[in-house]
């Protein structure tokens, strides 16, 4: 056992760290934010140099990382910056494209250079957080497919090149067979994409799709096997994000420490105050729990324990996370209720996280099936 | 990052494993299994066995004839034995004293107390909290009064752990009323056959005797069994709760009665099925696995910081905090799981040999006992906002 990164990947950890600390202030993530795409292509482009992408994917893939732990201390550093660009989409599309043909692989690579962007358009209106629930329909017809159907919260769905559609080829409802993955540019006839903003600052999109007509190439491994490749796109994602609330309470906890340390009332600093003290101290310590999920989860993902420790983690972060979201307003006061102070940001972001891939109670579920099924 | 055992640590652990199959005795197994008393014998049975193996002292520094386990070997140490069933150590002399004997002791001390504690000569005991003296320990009374080559002894100690069963004690005892209450305390040494001595016990609300009062009236102590100097007994009692807490996260234990517990979730039956299937029972018990699991990484992480060379921090009141309400919340599903068999309560049925049958499961009789027992773990070894108080004090500078 050894909890010590390897040289290389606390490289890329620092790395990520400071640019974040020193070129993605509040105001930057703000102004980014607010752009028309809704984050900065510059920024993509800067961070696509310094191997950030990179680090998401193997070396098969064309990438030089795509380990769970690459993927958390990435994560963990945009989660300390709110980071706006769409990492989130590309992880999981990318991962999709890595049981891809040969051309999908050539458009994995461009998307690692930050060329090209993708987006994940599995997600459906009815379908809450179950990934076998597909009911956009894929026909085939004239040697290609024929795509109908709804798909919403599309992360980065709005600025996307192309998107990686399911689809189902047989079946109905919550199959597990019949769920079909395609590449679909964003721009061809009958894509309709709604983007909009999210309430923590980032993008999204609801995509009907209407007669779109795709080849038989833009089929993303084998027809009707889809539902393991979007497992494993979930899973990857779900740590992502895990760790990405990580990083957001680990700066949460300390704006609240340093305002209880100056803000002062009744004379004296409000951290004096027993009452403040112990719910501190169980933060830290929740903190620190989350933390030691996540290092079981990012161990574990390519392992058979990686669905019991990817849901134990997501719903540690979902129910932990709340409680420090809500408390770090709670201790902060007012201030904490404005726009203009950082801490707010941080608890909606950490909030919402627990929307994406499930939230405490669907992983819950999850770990009493698994536990069934042992 | 390697969350992997290496392939000595899964040695070690075979090696373990194969000790606990081979040298448990299988009547003390069940015992704890089925939470029956432990006798003072059974308990010295026990402790001679881990000695004989080397077992006992084996987190020992090498030069103090220990192997120097790290943390990860004492962990899957630690899983192993409540897995196996084994009684705890009792850890008053072998790994409470002894660390302090080693920093601060005398050679003379080390030289005559060390072995005694191995061959089980010597049973320990500590005399910490006083009836006014607990959260704030450093206010305690009991005095030290230097008579030429003793120190007279005055005053009373409480919440002794197993004093009944010990022949020695050491104590926090105030030799100084000068300047800040920590600056005035000494740590001595006793033996309880002085005159003046008086064990008496105290019955827990579930009706065991498991703590005692012990009060000094004039007790006469060889001024040689004071440890290091004097008035600086805080330092080393500080020193031990710092270095003496593997094991507080209770991680082996909490494995144990989790897999218990789903046992009685698959006899219990709820609408004609097992408990285990019921949704809400299976919630709240997959929050406690997914805690548990968690906190078992935090506990390495913190345990390899500690055998990397830094001393454990105020860390260790996240894990004593953590740990201790995690077994709580295992405690108290399981007296849930029980339903009305929570109620009937056999003291009797706990001394080995009783040969009545159960009323209800044969697991039930003992399982509210557990669960109020357990209630002492959140107050005892600093209560847990005394831990909170040394996390916002030292971590975060409140």
């Amino acid at each position: 056992m050894d909890f010590n990164h390897t040289e290389e990947r606390q490289m890329l950890a620092d790395m990520a760290g400071r640019f974040v600390r020193e070129q993605y202030e509040i105001e930057t993530r703000h102004k980014n934010a607010e752009s028309d795409d809704g984050f900065s292509r510059e920024t993509w482009g800067q961070l696509a140099e310094l191997g950030l992408i990179g680090a998401l994917f193997s070396e098969d893939a064309g990438g030089f990382g795509g380990a769970g732990f690459d993927v958390a201390v990435v994560f963990e550093q945009f989660g300390r910056g709110l980071v706006v660009e769409p990492f989130l989409a590309n992880l999981l599309a990318g991962t999709a494209l890595t049981d891809g043909n040969e051309s999908q692989k050539t458009i994995l690579e461009s998307v690692i250079t930050g060329e090209t962007l993708l987006a994940f358009a599995h997600g459906e209106p009815s379908g809450r957080y179950y990934a076998s629930h597909v009911e956009t329909s894929a026909k085939a017809a004239d040697g290609g497919y024929v795509l109908n159907g709804n798909k919403g919260v599309v992360i980065s769905g709005d600025t996307a090149d192309h998107l990686v559609v399911s689809a189902r080829t047989s079946g109905a409802g919550d199959d597990k067979d019949g769920i079909s993955l395609f590449l679909v540019p964003a721009n061809v006839d009958g894509v309709h994409v709604r983007g909009y903003p999210t309430i923590d600052g980032y993008r999204a999109a609801e995509i009907a799709l209407k007669d779109v007509k795709v080849s038989a190439d833009a089929l993303i491994g084998a027809e009707g096997r889809g539902l393991s490749i979007i497992e494993t796109a979930h899973a990857r994602g779900t740590l992502a994000v895990s760790a990405e609330a990580l990083g957001a309470i680990e700066v949460a906890i300390d704006l609240t420490l340093e305002y209880l340390k100056t803000r002062k009332q009744f004379g004296v600093p409000i951290g004096k105050f027993q009452a403040l003290q112990h719910r501190m101290a169980d933060m830290m310590t929740e903190r620190e729990q989350i933390r030691s999920a996540l290092i079981n989860a990012a161990g574990s993902l390519d392992s058979d324990e990686r669905d019991w420790n990817i849901s134990a983690l997501k719903n540690l972060v979902g129910r932990s996370g709340r409680k420090i979201a809500e408390e770090v307003i709670q201790m902060h006061g007012g201030i904490a209720m404005t726009w203009e102070y950082a801490a707010g940001h941080y608890s909606k972001r950490i909030i919402m996280i627990d929307h994406m891939f499930g939230d405490e109670d669907h992983h819950l579920e999850q770990i009493i099936k698994i536990g069934k099924a042992a | 990052m390697d969350l992997n055992y290496t392939v000595d640590e899964q040695d070690f652990q075979s090696e373990v494993h194969g000790f606990f199959k081979t040298k448990l005795p299988n009547d003390l197994s069940r015992k704890v299994k089925e939470k029956k008393r432990l006798s003072k014998e059974d308990m010295e049975t026990w402790h001679a066995i881990l000695n004989e193996a080397g077992y006992l002292n084996a987190h020992w520094p090498v030069e103090f004839g220990g192997k120097g386990w790290n943390a990860i070997q004492r962990d899957i140490f630690d899983v192993e034995s409540s897995a196996a069933g084994a009684p705890r150590v009792v850890p008053f002399g072998v790994n409470m004293l002894s660390p302090v004997l080693m920093a601060f002791g005398s050679k003379e001390q080390q030289q005559h107390y060390l072995p005694r504690i191995l061959d089980g000569t010597d049973w320990w005991c500590q005399g910490y909290s006083e009836p006014g003296s607990g959260s704030d320990l450093a206010s305690l009374k009991m005095s030290a009064v230097r008579d030429s080559d003793h120190y007279v002894l005055n005053g009373q100690k409480t919440w002794t752990t197993l004093g009944q069963h010990a022949n020695m004690i050491f104590c926090l005892v105030r030799t100084s009323k000068e300047g800040k209450p920590q600056e005035g305390i000494s740590f001595i040494l006793v033996d309880m056959d002085t005159p003046g001595v008086e064990v008496r016990p105290i019955i827990m609300l579930e009706g065991t005797h498991e703590v005692n009062e012990v009060w000094f009236t004039d007790v006469r102590v060889p001024a040689e069994n004071l440890v290091g100097e004097e008035n600086k007994g805080w330092t080393y009692a500080k020193y031990l709760l710092v270095h003496e807490r593997s094991g507080i996260a209770g991680v082996g234990d909490a494995l144990a009665s989790i897999e218990h517990l789903k046992h009685i979730a698959q006899d219990q039956k709820k609408d004609g099925k097992p408990l285990a299937d019921d949704p809400m029972f299976a919630a709240r018990l997959s929050e406690i696995e997914i805690d548990l699991s968690a906190m078992r990484t935090t506990n390495m992480r913190v345990m390899q910081q500690a055998a990397e060379g830094a001393p454990p921090g105020p860390e260790v009141s996240m894990l004593k905090v953590k740990g201790t309400v995690l077994r709580q919340s295992i405690n108290d599903l399981t007296r849930r799981a029980l339903g009305p068999y929570a109620m009937p309560f056999v003291s009797e049925a706990l001394d080995f040999g009783y040969n009545e049958k159960p009323i209800g499961p044969d697991y039930a009789n003992p399982m509210s006992m557990d669960y109020f027992n357990h209630r002492k773990t959140s107050i005892y070894g600093g209560s847990n906002e005394i831990q909170r108080n040394i996390i916002s004090k030292m971590m975060m500078g409140l």
